[in-house]
Formats: C-alpha cells, sequence, structure tokens
C-alpha cells in the first residue's frame, strides 16, 4: 500500500498452498483458505495446531516454505511487514513501554505519514472510549484497558485486514463478554476484515461468521458456527467444538433416506444426509443437550433411537442445567445435559436410566473416534513467539 | 525490656563497617586541603590553594593525566559499547555457529588475572611492531571492556520481548526505524549502565595500562608513580572532585526518578 493512504475497505485474504517447516517440525501442512473482504473469520484449534504460524504468515513476520499470500488479489508473499496493509492485535499486546497511550497509537500513522496522527490517534482512542487516559504510560493501564489501546492502535491505520492473536486470552470472563461486544461493534462500524486465532470455542463461535477448526496444521473443518456444531465432520471437531457422544460399529441396513448402525447390540439409525460414510465400520454420534434422559423405559418411536438401560454413574447440578453421566454396558460412558425443568436433578447416581434421540439429531463422521483423544488438553496454548522466546530464555540459562 | 545482644550489636557493626569504608575517602578529601609542602602525609594546615592552583604543581602533571585518563576512558567506552551492544544483540537474537563458544570466550577477559592480560598485550604490541601511545592504550581497554557491555546489554536484551518489535514492524516501521524508536531506546538503561562500567574500569585501570602506556601517563599511574617520593595534594584535590561528582550524577539520577514515580502515581 502507498504511504499516505487508507485502505478504502476491508480486502480478500487468499492463502495459496501454504506451508510452513520450522527446523524440527511442520507447523502447518498445506493450508488453501479465501476469506472475503468484510467478514470475521475465526481459525480455531488448540496450541500447537497452526495456527499462529498462520496468522504469523499473514502478518509477514514468518515467511512460508512454500504457497503464497494474497491480500486484495496482489500476491504479498514477498513483502516485508511494514509493507503490507495489515495490523495485527498482539496476544500480548506488545504496547510500546516507553511511549505514552497516544504515541503507541500514533506510532502506525506516523510511519506511514499520514496528516495529522494525533487528532486520528484521539479518534481511535475515543472509539475504544479511552481518550482520557492517552497521557499515561501502557503500564498504567489495567489488562482490559490495554486490550483495548492495542486494538485503537491496530484499528487506527485502518488496514484491509486486521489479525486478532488469542487477544482475549488473559482478560477475566466478564471483561472478555464486553470485548467480544466490542470486536463485533467496531467491526461492523468499519467494515474490516478480521481474522481471529483463538483456542476459545465459545469465542470462536458468537463472534465469527465463518470458523475454521484447525489441527496439526491442516484445516479439518469450515463453516458457519451452527454448520460446524451441528454436523461436524470428523471426531476432532466433534469433540473440540463443544462435546459428542461417539459410537462405533458396522452399518447393518441402508436406505436411500437412513442408514442404521449397530452399536454393541442396539440399532441406532442416521439420516443418510447426515452422514459421510454408509458402508463398512462408521462412527455416529448425537450432541449431549440432544439426549432425553428416561427413568422408565420408554415405548418404542421410530422416530427416535433409543439406548439402555444404563446406569447413572455422575451427576452435576449447574443451575439452569445438569450433566449427567451414564454407563452402558458394551458402550461406554455417555455425557447428557438435561434442563432443569423441575426443580433439581431427575435422576441420581446409581439409577437405572434410558436415553432416546431424534433420529434428525444424529450424525455420521468421516473418520474414527479412536483417532483423536476425546479431550485436548489446551491449558499449555502459547502462541510460537513466546515458545520462541521460552526457548530463547532457556539456552540463555544454559549457557 | 529484655536485654537483646543483637540490638545492640548491629547497629555497632553497621557504624564499624561504615566508618571502615569511608575512612580513606574522608582522608583524601580531607587532605586535598592540606597546606602541604613535598609529600601530603602530615596535616600542616588548612588551604584552599590546591583547589584552586590544582593545574600548577610539576607544570600540570596532574592535570595532564587527568585529562589523559578523561579522554582515553571517552574513547574506550564508545568504541566497547557500540561494539559491545552490537554483539550482545547478536548473541542474543540470532543463531550461528559457535555462538556459545563465542558467548564463553567473551568471559575470558574478566576471569584472566589483568597482569597476564597486560603483559599479554605488551608483548603482542612488541612482537608486531607498534609503539606503545594512546593509541595502544585505548585498544587494551575497550578490549578489556566489551566484555562488560556484552554481559550487560546482554541481559537487557535477554528480557526485551520481541513481540514489541514485531509490533513495531507490523506497524508501518522499518529496520532502522524499528531499531531507532523501539529496540534502542527500551536497551538504553542497559546500555547506559554498560557506558558508566565501561568509563569506571577504563579511568582506573592500572595493571594493563601500565604495561601498554609507553611514556603516556594517565591518572592512576601518576599517583602510583608519585606515590614512591610523596603524592601531592592535588592528585588528592582530582580524586575528590571525581567522587564528588560521582555523588552528584547518582543522587540527581534518584532524586528525578523519585520525582517521575511521585508524578506518574498522582496521574494513577
Amino acid at each position: 500500500m502507498n504511504s499516505g493512504e487508507f485502505a478504502s475497505a476491508g480486502a480478500d485474504l487468499e492463502l495459496v498452498g501454504i506451508q510452513k517447516r520450522f527446523p524440527g517440525f511442520t507447523a502447518i501442512e498445506h493450508l488453501d483458505l479465501k476469506i472475503p473482504a468484510g467478514s470475521f473469520f475465526a481459525l480455531l484449534g488448540p496450541s500447537g495446531c497452526g495456527k499462529t504460524t498462520t496468522l504469523r504468515l499473514v502478518a509477514g513476520l514468518e515467511e512460508p516454505t512454500n504457497g503464497r499470500i494474497l491480500i486484495g488479489g496482489t500476491d504479498v508473499t514477498n513483502q516485508k511487514s511494514f509493507q503490507r496493509p495489515v495490523n495485527t492485535v498482539f496476544q500480548s499486546y506488545a504496547l510500546f513501554p516507553h511511549m505514552t497511550v497516544l504515541e503507541n497509537v500514533a506510532f502506525g500513522l506516523r510511519r506511514r505519514r499520514i496528516d495529522d496522527p494525533v487528532a486520528k490517534a484521539h479518534e481511535a482512542l475515543r472509539l475504544v472510549e479511552l481518550d482520557h487516559l492517552a497521557a499515561r504510560r501502557p503500564q498504567q493501564l489495567s489488562g482490559g484497558q490495554q486490550q483495548r489501546v492495542a486494538l485503537a492502535r491496530a484499528i487506527v491505520n485502518r488496514p484491509a485486514l486486521l489479525l486478532l492473536d488469542e487477544p482475549l486470552g488473559a482478560l477475566d470472563l466478564k471483561l472478555r463478554r464486553q470485548m467480544q461486544l466490542e470486536l463485533k461493534t467496531i467491526q461492523e462500524e468499519v467494515g474490516l476484515t478480521f481474522l481471529h486465532v483463538t483456542h476459545d470455542q465459545e469465542e470462536a463461535m458468537t463472534m465469527a461468521d465463518t470458523v475454521a477448526v484447525m489441527n496439526k496444521g491442516r484445516i479439518e473443518q469450515m463453516g458457519a458456527p451452527e454448520e460446524l456444531y451441528e454436523l461436524p465432520r470428523t471426531a476432532f471437531v466433534a469433540n473440540f467444538l463443544g462435546q459428542s457422544n461417539l459410537f462405533t460399529g458396522p452399518v447393518v441396513g441402508s436406505t436411500s433416506e437412513a442408514i442404521s448402525v449397530d452399536v454393541a447390540g442396539q440399532k441406532v439409525v442416521v439420516p443418510a444426509a447426515r452422514a459421510h460414510r454408509h458402508i463398512g465400520e462408521v462412527t455416529i454420534g448425537v450432541r449431549p443437550e440432544k439426549l432425553t434422559l428416561h427413568v422408565t423405559e420408554p415405548v418404542g418411536d421410530v422416530a427416535r433411537n433409543l439406548m439402555g438401560p444404563g446406569r447413572v454413574i455422575d451427576v452435576s447440578f449447574s443451575g439452569v442445567s445438569t450433566q449427567y453421566l451414564v454407563e452402558i454396558a458394551g458402550i461406554g460412558t455417555l455425557i447428557v445435559f438435561a434442563q432443569n425443568m423441575a426443580f433439581g436433578p431427575v435422576a441420581h447416581e446409581g439409577s437405572e436410566v434410558w436415553l432416546s434421540w431424534n433420529i434428525e439429531h444424529g450424525f455420521g463422521l468421516e473418520d474414527d473416534a479412536s483417532a483423536e483423544p476425546r479431550f485436548e488438553a489446551d491449558d499449555t496454548t502459547r502462541s510460537i513467539a513466546t515458545q520462541k522466546r521460552s526457548s530463547l530464555l532457556t539456552e540463555l540459562e544454559g549457557a | 525490656m529484655k536485654f537483646s545482644l543483637g540490638k545492640l550489636l548491629l547497629p555497632l557493626y553497621t557504624v564499624l563497617a561504615l566508618i571502615f569504608l569511608m575512612v580513606p575517602i574522608v582522608y583524601t578529601f580531607v587532605f586535598s586541603f592540606n597546606d602541604s609542602l613535598k609529600s601530603n602525609i602530615t596535616w600542616r594546615g588548612f588551604t584552599f590553594d590546591k583547589w584552586l592552583n590544582v593545574c600548577q604543581v610539576q607544570n600540570g602533571a596532574v592535570c595532564e593525566a587527568f585529562g589523559n585518563s578523561v579522554l582515553i576512558g571517552v574513547v574506550a567506552t564508545v568504541a566497547a559499547t557500540t561494539l559491545g551492544t552490537m554483539i550482545a544483540i547478536a548473541l542474543v537474537r540470532y543463531r550461528f555457529r559457535f555462538r556459545s563458544q563465542t558467548s564463553l570466550l567473551l568471559f575470558l577477559p574478566m576471569a584472566t588475572p589483568e597482569v597476564v592480560l597486560g603483559a599479554g598485550l605488551a608483548a603482542q604490541f612488541l612482537s608486531l611492531g607498534v609503539p606503545k601511545d594512546m593509541v595502544t592504550i585505548i585498544l587494551a581497554h575497550t578490549m578489556f571492556c566489551i566484555s562488560f557491555v556484552v554481559v550487560t546489554v546482554k541481559a537487557r536484551v535477554a528480557s526485551l520481548d520481541p513481540a514489541l518489535e514485531e509490533a513495531g514492524r507490523d506497524l508501518y516501521g522499518s529496520a532502522t526505524q524499528v531499531f531507532a524508536r523501539i529496540t534502542f531506546p527500551l536497551l538504553l538503561p542497559g546500555i547506559l549502565a554498560a557506558a558508566l562500567l565501561s568509563f569506571a574500569l577504563s579511568f582506573d585501570d592500572f595493571i594493563i595500562t601500565n604495561f601498554n602506556s609507553g611514556a603516556v601517563t594517565t591518572f592512576p599511574k601518576y599517583i602510583y608513580v608519585s606515590a614512591a617520593r610523596g603524592i601531592p595534594a592535588e592528585a588528592n584535590v582530582i580524586a575528590s572532585a571525581v567522587f564528588i561528582l560521582a555523588l552528584v550524577l547518582v543522587v540527581t539520577a534518584q532524586v528525578s526518578r523519585a520525582a517521575k514515580e511521585k508524578r506518574l502515581a498522582k496521574q494513577g
């Protein structure tokens, strides 16, 4: 972009055949991605899945091993970071500690010799409601305020593309909600293209128009949040985005409408349109809130799948809902979320129960459940940058 | 009240320790006002003459030595700080062959006895046929100051979050701009500390200087040489002046920092 000019609107981002190898490991296998102008796109995945590397490649902080990056149709693969019409809100905020809040925000404007940087910086600070703190140093602000300064410092440049690297990770729940709302509002107001990298599935689902779930350097599935949640394509997506009950068994019957799967002797029906594989061993699933808990054996219903009897092994009450863990012989443990329509839980530990769900709510996966651990621990999530830093520090200590 | 040995001993010990530390400084200061003749050992009465006519004794030999020391100190400090800062950034930020070995080698001048270092350098200059003068002293001082600069600045570079520089690049700063506006200002406290340390080390170095100075006289060398026949009170004057200057600098820095903190606290 020429200096002295703002981008007129958000721009498309296109990644073509991106691969990124670091010495010793491959961060991104092969990535093709197109983000339309003006959208709010979330890249969701556990630590080490390559999402932060993707963001750093777009920002120009890393160079791809292979592939091309296009912003608004222009190939920027060989452009330096400071030449790209892209700004980043860093995970650590990375505010310059030796400058005032105002100078932080004006930094990008001054580098590009934009007219009247101070007035524009004040304007951006007003947008995040922090203009009254313009003369302070970043260290004197709270975490939420620092985050807003980082946001103002990025959007004041009117980039074609705004990159957000887990910017809400360090905030407490209430501030997070506030910031999520604020980000959404700002995006609607200024009409930028947002690329948001996060490991928080709730954040991705509430904020983004499109979510791409990334795992081990590849995109597993991409689509609108409801689509990803209601019809996950792989076991990884089914478990990373919310929780799922997954069963594996051979297909024993198949019509154009539905397939039926034998799960440890119990017949489970899934609509053919919602199943990726129709023959052989398949993995099927259902979300915990779609299950209904019965304390007496229900009468058969062709529109519902039935499982049981099983035994309740754990009940945890959380106000609006209750989570039950139900052990069914030969199948395993199932999770059930039940809304508390009555006072308190309807079943207790040790009770004999049956589970049923509407056939329409089941889904069939493309891969097998056993390929992935049921829950990914992401408490160690850190960006590549901080990993680099800590490895440098340990090296220093060792030297 | 219960008698406590600790309550009595601790202040006593503190006072004794402070006296022990302060006696040479106070002595030097007091005897800079001594109306001495040739040697400055016995008290002969109070005078301001030595302070007022500091450059007149022995045709200004004290002042010349002092001037030499300042010049050497400044040049060696600038050279060592510049080179040392670049080395420190390279060692922390870049991966290259023999990086850790380089790091280790840089410690050697600090660990080697100065006599060995000085004699070794003198031998090198001799075999290369370099005449010993101001230049050889500056080279020698730069050499041993670099190690101290690298160690001091390296700690600062390591604590600098690389994300700050990345943010600078992301915000349209070219490599030069990012260095000038972000990296350098953030490293400055470390660089200044390293420069002060270098100057102090260079200014009072005697051993290495003595081996490599030829006919040039520095302040420490002057005092050492004149100690044999009595140090003139003018040397005390210069020593006291340097001490007072250092004291004023430290106090000013402390006061201005306290004032700044108070101002920031008021804002917050």
